[in-house]
Order: structure tokens, then sequence, then C-alpha cells
């Protein structure tokens, strides 16, 4: 008996193919943006985790001094008391445009690096007088090596695998030349082999503070929110893609109710009917699901080289562009396809294993049929109350995902009673014959249209959504670039003294120069860099202050009070005349608020005089420069020639721009490709709906066409009902869409990167959005129309030769 | 292969072991070259001379505490040069390595440090003398009092050095020639130390006192190209006598240099082939086969003695590995010495 069912049951799919593509398709779709995002998140954390085994970090405490910087006879004297440790100075190197970390460790002392190893072992193993005498080597990734062959001011190089891209290695003494740094040393590590009768560091160098791995800026810790974010996005499509499936399943099972019937009527039990359409439901999840998993491969890996761009932007996260396929991302894309067709599914089986023996093989009863619009609703009520109540239960990230959650699916389970409540009161508005069917015809449509349209809307708030915020971002953010980089040049000097030296020379020939000195501190939410300013009117002016007491800037620069970032302000909830403990023994009054994107640390700005008595001694390496715009590039190529300056000494305000805003669209391509991919889905969800309506809409078109009405006509009004629903769906998706930008700006992002924008309204791209949509629907329902304008009459006559 | 290997290289920039040990068969190409007839000045030469290519201040100390149980110590600081010259910070080409040890009847400690010049971390003074690197130090106002220290994880020694007779110059007046070929040190040591002090193992302290022996020696290039290792002995006799005495392993033969030293200080360099110094038991240590038991016969002075390992422990598991230990003598005199073998 089983045999002949079986082919009995997959016979359906034989005579509708279109419907396994569509099924497949939906399972496919949802596996592959999900198992992309996965792709591209679990990729990324290797890339932190080898980062670090490559470079030795995290593994070993540190030393680091409350100044910025060590200098070396403190390494010296460490290292007479007995103190193991090796030293390290971290800076950054501007080539191509580009900015590159420089690591340069003391390669005498510092822990086994892989990069060295594979460079040893190679085939032109180098003298290791060429790496620790001048001019040195550099040490880098392949990728990165053709930015630097170009360039004679670079020592020659070494290229090693093992090393992260974005990453000079290269010994302290090459790096000190490079960053016009000498006798400076960034951190020391300490190695874990000291010796017997170790004095305490506090005798030696009190001014030092041991620091364990957990308590140094960990990549992961600060990139967890990224890739919180990218999942919530996979998560959507997710779902996006089982509304597909569900759909299909549905009207699968409605149509083979007749076969259904006959097969118990012979006798085939139950369960055995069950466990055939449960094992054929996993095939197609396994095939579907394989499917997904080779798109989402593609996918990830056309998207990753963006997303390593963007995390490496905002983070200096280590992670190169290349995708590694890994069994336990292929067993949970599976598990994830397995899962979803099966859960999507489950309201069809249910009804299967319910059903009475004997019932009719009903048209309209599949889908959202059975379960009244009305209960769908209160559903959706239900999720969003819950989701409004978990965001003020939970708080933060989580509570921000929860009430995105709650709003997206309490919205989508209520529009099909919006939607009919909508085309009601059309309807008794409505005094033609032919609108008031068009309207009670759509009514009786909504039922199987519904799913579709609950994809649309998601698709379209989404895109709403993530289109507000990254726009909203875009002008913040330029606005601000204009406001922050005010000096036409930055300057960078090795010294003391060559920065004394390059003042005088300046200072007849430019407007004003405005010293900046800084040192980095630790705070109990992690690093601080603690800025010293003069009065000028750049900063009184321009500097973008988000929040601010009364004449902050004169409680800053005459009144010892502080103003800090708003990354730092968010994290420890501190706020204009609240009070800071920059160090133990300083704690100052907070005279306002800065905004200060891209950057994940938190940042203070003092007085010169102030920062003086914090951190004695700190040097001033760091001005900007103002003179007329015209004059900068003129300058900045004098002042390398004159003072001998590396090019990354002297950068131009316009550069310095060009690359945050590089940076920052890089940050949002990824956001804007998954935007495009879902809303792509959720066409395909209509086209699906629309299609499989068709076989059951004779016998509602065959009276209108007998009644007079034209097959042209009704293949008119066939693309107008589609585009009134996607119509009405957009107009629907716009408040949600709001609400959803809201959510991302006030609550995600403020947890992702400790900054909130203010939201701005883009009509223009809305309106976009609803042409879009608006083209989509028309397509959508192209097909069907044409089918029904190519209808013979004959078979609009047939409908009513099978009436009783 | 670790950061530590690639010290290695820095140390041995021809990497073959068939160049001789720890590279010393290199080429001394833009290094100066030692020539006879030198006239040492001091305290000057105390102190590194960094256009050769590789020079040490190598001290060894046989000691005993009060229950007249067996010690050894050894102090060595090495120079290496990795281009002839020296500059201030950190692309000083001078790298300079430290070797502790303690060794006693059945244990043996060591340690390692490393460092480059340039940035106070290790180095060399003439005057007044300080030998440095890290924490470790030999110090004094000149080399005949000096205070010796150093230490490793579970090990260290604290010693006061006192010298009680003058320096001695081997091979021809601190010329002194390693090979047929004529590769040559600057040699001269200084082994009339009286040492005492404190020896800190992991489980006690103990107070020892006993004899000290200092070997400076610098160069461009002391072995000849087939030169594979040596074996060196410093002895002591219970007499007052002391013999200095090497074996330049090659492939075409060895060559054997000794210096016999009277208890007055009086020197006598005696030429290759003099002395005659035979393995005659090995001991596997390390999975190598390493010589603890000798025959030490100098027929000219009516010594042949039976020169054993105190312990075979005495294993330096360094960036290149060596063994260096405290030995006893018998036969037709007694004494204590130090043995150091390379190449194995």
């Amino acid at each position: 008996m089983i045999p002949p069912a079986i082919q009995a049951l997959l016979s359906h799919w034989r005579t509708h193919p279109l419907q396994l593509v569509t099924l497949l398709t939906g399972i496919a779709l949802a596996t592959c943006l999900w198992s992309a995002v996965q792709a591209i998140n679990a990729e990324a954390r290797a890339s932190y985790k080898r980062a670090n085994a490559q470079l030795a970090i995290g593994q070993f405490d540190e030393l680091r001094a409350t100044g910025s910087m060590i200098p070396l006879s403190r390494y010296a004297e460490l290292r007479r008391a007995g103190w193991q440790v090796a030293a390290v100075l971290d800076g950054s190197l501007r080539v191509d445009g580009r900015s590159v970390r420089l690591m340069g460790v003391d390669m005498v002392a510092y822990p086994a690096l892989p990069a060295i190893t594979q460079i040893e072992q190679g085939a032109d193993a180098p003298n290791p007088a060429d790496i620790l005498t001048a001019p040195g080597r550099l040490l880098m990734s392949p990728e990165l090596a053709p930015h630097f062959q170009s360039d004679d001011e670079f020592p020659p190089i070494l290229t090693s695998m093992a090393l992260p891209p974005d990453l000079v290695l290269t010994d302290i003494g090459v790096a000190e030349h490079l960053l016009n740094r000498f006798g400076q040393i960034s951190r020391l590590v300490v190695l874990p082999d000291q010796p017997r009768d170790l004095p305490p560091l506090s005798d030696i160098a009190p001014d030092l503070q041991r620091i364990s791995p957990s308590a140094q800026l960990d990549t992961a810790q600060l990139t967890d929110s990224f890739h919180l974010n990218l999942s919530a996005f996979g998560l959507l499509s997710f779902a996006v893609g089982l509304f597909i499936v569900h759909g299909t399943v549905g009207l699968a099972f409605a149509q083979r109710r007749g076969t259904i019937r006959t097969l118990r009527a012979l006798g085939l039990p139950m369960r055995h009917l069950i466990g055939i359409v449960l094992v054929e439901l996993l095939l197609l999840a396994l095939i579907g699901g394989l499917f997904g998993l080779g798109l989402g491969y593609f996918l990830a890996g056309a998207l990753l080289p963006d997303v390593a761009a963007t995390l490496r932007g905002l983070y200096a996260a280590p992670i190169d562009g290349q995708m590694s396929l890994r069994p336990e991302w292929v067993a949970a894309g599976l598990s994830m396809a397995i899962g979803g067709t099966l859960g999507a599914s489950g309201h069809a089986l249910w009804r299967l294993s319910n059903m009475p023996i004997l019932t009719g093989p009903g048209l309209q009863a599949w889908g959202g049929g059975k379960t009244p619009a009305r209960i769908t609703g209160a559903l959706g009520f239900g999720l969003l109350v819950a989701g409004i109540l978990a965001f003020y239960a939970f708080q933060g990230l989580i509570g921000g995902f929860a009430l995105l959650a709650g709003l997206l699916t309490g919205a989508a389970l209520l529009l099909p009673i919006v939607l009919s409540g909508v085309l009601a009161f059309l309807q008794k508005r409505s005094n033609t014959p032919v609108g008031q069917w068009v309207l009670a015809d759509m009514r009786a449509q909504l039922p199987g249209l519904s799913l579709a349209l609950m994809a649309l809307l998601l698709a379209l708030a989404a895109n709403i959504g993530v289109g507000t915020m990254v726009s909203s971002f875009r002008l913040t953010f330029t606005g601000w670039l204009d406001q922050r980089l005010t000096s036409e040049l930055y300057l960078t000097a090795a010294d003391d003294q060559q920065a004394e030296f390059i003042t005088a020379w300046l200072t007849p020939q430019t407007s004003a120069i405005l010293p900046i000195r800084s040192t980095e501190l630790t705070h109990e939410t992690g690093p601080l860099f603690l800025y010293g300013v003069i009065d000028h009117e750049s900063y009184r002016r321009n500097w973008p202050l988000i929040d601010e007491g009364p004449d902050a800037w004169d409680h800053v620069l005459n009144r010892g009070a502080v103003l800090i970032n708003e990354q730092l302000a968010r994290r420890a909830d501190l706020w204009p005349g609240d009070t800071v403990a920059i160090t133990p023994r300083h704690t100052l009054p907070i005279a306002g608020v800065y905004s200060d994107y891209g950057n994940p640390t938190g940042q203070a700005i003092v007085s010169m005089s102030v920062l003086d008595e914090i951190a004695p001694g700190t040097q001033t390496r760091r001005f900007g420069i103002r003179i007329t715009p015209d004059r900068a590039s003129d300058l900045a190529q004098a002042l390398r020639d004159r003072f001998d300056l590396a090019p990354s000494a002297v950068v131009q305000q316009t550069a310095m721009k060009a690359q945050s805003l590089a940076i920052f669209e890089k940050t949002f391509v990824i956001t804007s490709a998954l935007n495009v991919l879902t809303l792509g889905v959720a066409g395909f969800a209509i086209l699906t709906s629309l299609l499989t309506l068709w076989t059951q809409r004779l016998p509602q078109v065959a009276p209108v066409w007998a009644l007079g009405l034209t097959r042209a006509k009704l293949a008119r009004l066939e693309l107008l009902r589609s585009v009134l629903l996607a119509a009405m769906t957009a107009f629907l998706a716009l408040p949600l869409g709001l609400i959803l930008a809201w959510v991302l700006l006030a609550v995600i992002n403020v947890q992702a990167f400790g900054w909130r924008l203010p939201m701005n309204l883009f009509p223009a791209d809305w309106l976009g959005l609803f042409v879009l949509t608006q083209i989509a629907a028309f397509l959508a329902a192209a097909l069907p129309a044409w089918r029904l304008l190519r209808l013979p009459p004959a078979a609009l006559l047939r409908v009513f030769a099978n009436e009783h | 292969m670790s950061i530590r290997a690639f010290i290695l290289f820095a140390l041995i920039p021809i990497t073959s072991w068939a160049q001789g040990f720890a590279g010393l068969g290199g080429s001394a190409e833009g290094f100066s070259r030692p020539m006879p007839r030198y006239s040492f000045e001091f305290p000057r030469d105390h102190g590194p001379h960094p256009t050769y290519r590789i020079e040490w201040w190598y001290l060894t100390a046989n000691l005993k505490d009060s229950e007249g149980q067996d010690y050894g110590i050894q102090w060595t600081l090495f120079r290496s040069a990795l281009k002839p010259s020296e500059t201030d910070g950190w692309q000083s080409p001078q790298i300079w390595m430290g070797h502790a040890a303690v060794t006693t009847p059945d244990n043996h400690y060591f340690a390692e440090r490393l460092s480059r010049g340039g940035v106070g971390q290790a180095g060399v003074t003439a005057q007044p003398f300080e030998a440095w690197i890290d924490e470790w130090h030999m110090r004094g106002d000149d080399l005949d009092t000096l205070n010796l220290t150093a230490n490793g994880a579970d090990f260290g020694y604290d010693l006061d050095l006192q010298a009680q007779g003058s320096l001695i110059f081997h091979g021809d007046a601190g010329y002194s020639v390693k090979s047929a070929d004529g590769q040559a040190s600057y040699y001269y040591s200084q082994p009339f130390y009286a040492v005492e002090g404190t020896l800190h193992l992991p489980d006690r302290d103990i107070e020892v006192s006993g004899q000290g022996w200092l070997d400076r020696e610098w160069s461009s290039q002391p072995l000849a190209e087939d030169q594979s290792g040596w074996d060196w002995f410093s002895l002591s006799f219970d007499g007052g006598d002391k013999l200095m005495a090497f074996r330049l392993r090659g492939d075409r033969g060895d060559f054997t240099a000794a210096t016999w030293i009277e208890p007055n200080g009086h020197a006598t360099p005696l030429p290759d082939g003099s002395v005659a110094l035979t393995p005659l038991e090995t001991t596997r240590v390390e999975q190598r086969d390493v010589p603890t038991r000798w025959q030490v016969s100098l027929p000219d002075r009516g010594v042949d003695v039976e020169v054993s390992a105190i312990t075979s422990k005495a294993w330096m598991g360094t960036r290149f590995e060596y063994w260096e230990g405290p030995v006893s003598i018998s036969g037709s005199h007694e004494g204590r010495g130090y043995l150091e073998m390379t190449g194995y």
C-alpha cells in the first residue's frame, strides 16, 4: 500500500512543477540569507581569534603607563630589576589613502610569532641582521604588500600568510623610525617565565599599571553587537522565506485533498500518511536547504569583503575577506532548513491529521482560510504589546530586539484584518457595481494573499527603517565631520623639540596653531583617551556638543571641567552636571557631551593645564593648523620637506574626511544588500501567491465575464487589484518602518555603537520605494493577467458546465 | 620553531652546523681580525670590542658547602655582533646573551637571557668594571674584586670573588691560535679567584666557598670551517698548579692547545699535540652521546689523570646547547675543575 501511496502523493509535484520550484526556492531563500549571515559572523570571529594568536595578543599581562608612552629608560630599569618584559610600539601608517596598523615588537624578546616562523622557514629566509638593523624589514600579508611596494620611503617587505590584513609587523627599532617616536614604548608584554625574587612593580615602576588579558580591549566583545545586528537581519530574511514555504505547502495540501481522501478510503492508515508526508517534507527541506547553503556560501563570499572593511573601519578588527567552509555551519544551516520547513508546514500537517476521512476537496480551505482574521489580528495585537512590554522589562539590546520582533510579527499578523477593514470601508463607499465587485473580490482573496502581503509589509518596513537609519547617519556624520575637522592640516611631530621648531616656523605663516596633547588612561568602562586643548574659537564655535551645561567651554577651559564623548557618557551614564573620575585621584565636573562617531573607545577633553596636572610630562605631538584651504596642500608638502616628516605625519583635512566617509559607506553596504534581498524575496512571494491563486480564480471570474465584462477589462482589474493591495500594504509599512528606524537609531545603535543619532525623514526615498513596490506588484500580476487575457472563452464557459 | 629559534639565527648568520659550533666558523668579512703581538691595555680590554664578531666573559667556579658537598656555577655573557659597529637604540647590531647555571651533585639548573645593545639592557663597561644582562651582573671597581649574581625561575646565586693572582695570557701572549689554518682569538684568564657566597636552590639556600676561573676571549672567526666543536678543560690541581687545555674537533683532525699555570702565576703555552685528551666513557644526555669521563695526559709535566663529571646532567638546554659542568680529577694529580663540550 505504501509505495503506490507515495507515488500518488508525489504525482502532485509532477503536475505542479511550478509549486515544487516555489517551495524549494522558499526553503532555499530562507536558508540562504540566514546561513550567509552566520557564515560571515563565524568567519569574522575566527579571524579575530586567529589574529590574536598570530600576534600573541590577549595571552599575557601587559604594563601600560598612565601617561601615554613608556620611555625606553623605563624598559631598561624594569629589565635590570629582573622583570622579563617585551616592548611593543603601536601606531598607524597611512599608505595609499588607507590607514594600516603598525605593530613594532622587540623581535629579540617578544614571544613566538607565527609570521616570523613562516618567513624564516621560507625558501629565502632573511638574515636576522636585516630585520633588526636599519633599514629593517616590514612583515605583512601578501594582499597588503602592493600598497607598500610602490613607496621608496618604506623598508623592504617580507610577506607572510600568518599575518592579519591591515597590519604591518616590524621590529620596534624600525617602528619608532616610521612613527617618529624614538625611545617610546606603547606597552610592555609581561613574559611568562619570570625569575625568582622579583621586586614588586610598585617599587620600581609605580607609574605603570599591570593589565590582565581580560581587561584589554577585546575585539570580539566590541564587535558582538555588530554581529547581533547581522544575525537579526538574517533571522528576518529567514522568516520572510518561511512565509513562502508556509503558503506553498498549504496550497499543495489543499490541492492533494482529493488524492488523500481516496488513499484513506482505500485503507491507508493516517500514521502511514503522516509518515510519508513527513519524509517528503524532510527530503524537500534537505534539497532546498542544500541549495540555500550553496547560495548562502556564495552570498557570504560576496559580502564578506565589505563586512571586513566595515569591521576594520569601525573597530580596527582584524578580519580578512576569505571564506572557508565549516562543517558546523553546514549542519546548522540544514537544521534551520528542516526545522523551518517543518515549522512552516506544522499548521497544514496538523489539519491533515485531523481531517475527517471523507472531507471533500475544498478549494478555499487552505492557507489562512480556516483561521479567522480576527484571531490572527488578536494574536498580532498580543505580540505587539508583548514586544513593548519586553522592551521595558529587558532594556538594552535584548529589549530592543524583542521590541523589533514583537512590532514586526505583530504588525504582520494584524495586516489581514486591517486590510479587510479598509476594503470593507471602501466597498461601502463605492457606488458602481464593478467597483463593489472588485473590492468584495479582493476581500475574498485576502486570506490567500495575506501571507505574501505580510512578507511585503515586513520587507518594506525593514527597507524604510534601515534606509532611514543609514541616511540619517550619513547626514549627521557628514555634518559632524565638518564640525569636528576644522583645522586644514593635522600634524604629528616626533618629539617636543621638533614640535617647538615646527611651531616656530609655522607661526608667521598660519592663522592659528592648535596644539593637541593626549594620553591614554584606563576608566572602569575601558580605555579612555584624554585630550588637552587650548582656548580657540575653532572649538567654541564648531565642536559638536550634543548636551551641554551653561557656558560649557568656559567651564572646561577656565574652571577645570571636562567634556566627554557620547560613548563614555552612555556607557557610564554620565551627563552634564555629573562628575567623572578620570583617574582615581582626579574627579572632574562634566560640562558637556560631544558626539564622536566611528570611535569605539571613551574620550574626554580638558584644558592643557588640567591635562598636565593629571598626566605630567605628556608631550604635545599633534597640532591642528588653521590656514586658508587653498594653501593646505603646499604647506603640507613644505612641512614634510623642511622637517623630514613621514607622509603620515602631516594629514590634510580633506583626505581625512574622504577616508572617514569611505569607511562609513562601507559600513552600511552589507545592510543595504540584505535589505534589497529581503525585498526581492517578498516580491517573489507575491508572484507565487498570485500564481497559485490563479488556479482558483476561474469560478470567480467566469460569472463576471458572463455578465459582460470583457477579458481585457478583467485583466486590467487583475493588475489593479495587485497594485492596490501592494499600495495599501506600502502605506501601512511606512509608520511601521519609521518606528523600526526609531528603534534602530535610539535603541539598537546606542547599544551596538555607543552613539545615538538624530532621526531625519527622507520622503523622496519613500516615494521611490513606493514606486518600486507598485512596479513589483504590477509585474507579479502581469503573468496571471496575461493568462486571463489569452484565456479561451470556452474555458470560462466550462466553469458553468461543472456547476450542477 | 619559535622566536627563540629566530634568535638562534641572529647569532648564527650561517646556519649549518658544519660551519662550526654557533657559527664560530663563519667568515669574518667586515669584522676586525685578531693579530699576533697585540698589546693589551687594561682596563680598556676588559670592556667590549664591538668590531669583533664574538666575545665572552666566562666565569666558572668549583664550590663546596660546609659539609664538603661539591657544587659548580657558571656565569657567562656572550656578545655577538650582526655588524661590526655599535649604535644607540633598538637598532644596535650587538646582541647579548647571558647563561647562568648551578650544578649540584645530582641536579643542574640553568637560565638564559637575551638582549640587544644600545638600550641599556645588557652590556659591559671597563671602568668601573660591570658586565650585565637584565638583573644579572658581574661587577666591581676592577676585575680583582667582583660581585656576581644571576637568577633563574627556581635558582640563583650571589657570590663575592677576590683575585689571588695575576691575569694569565694564553697562546702567544694572549694570541691564541685555534687551527692549523691560523684562526685565532685574543684570550686571557683570571684563574685565581677565591669565591664565597650563597647559592639559592628551590628548596634551600646554601653558603659556599671555593675557586673561580674567568675567561676573556674575543675574535671574529675563532674556528676553521671544518671544525665543529670543542672540548675545553680548566683544571686546578691540589698542589696549586692549573691546566687549561682544549681540543678543537675537525674533519681534518683535532687541534689541541694548553697552558700550564704555576701557583706563582707563571704561564707556559703548550703547542698542538702536547696534551692528549681522550674520552673514556660517554653518557646519553638529551639524546646525545656526551663524553663524561676523560683521560688527560701531559707527559711533559708528568700529568696523567682521569677527569670525571660530578654529574652527567650538566646539559645547557639553551638556544645553542652544550655541556658545561664541574669535574673531579684523580690519578697522578687530584683536584677539581670545569669541563665544557660543544658540538655534540
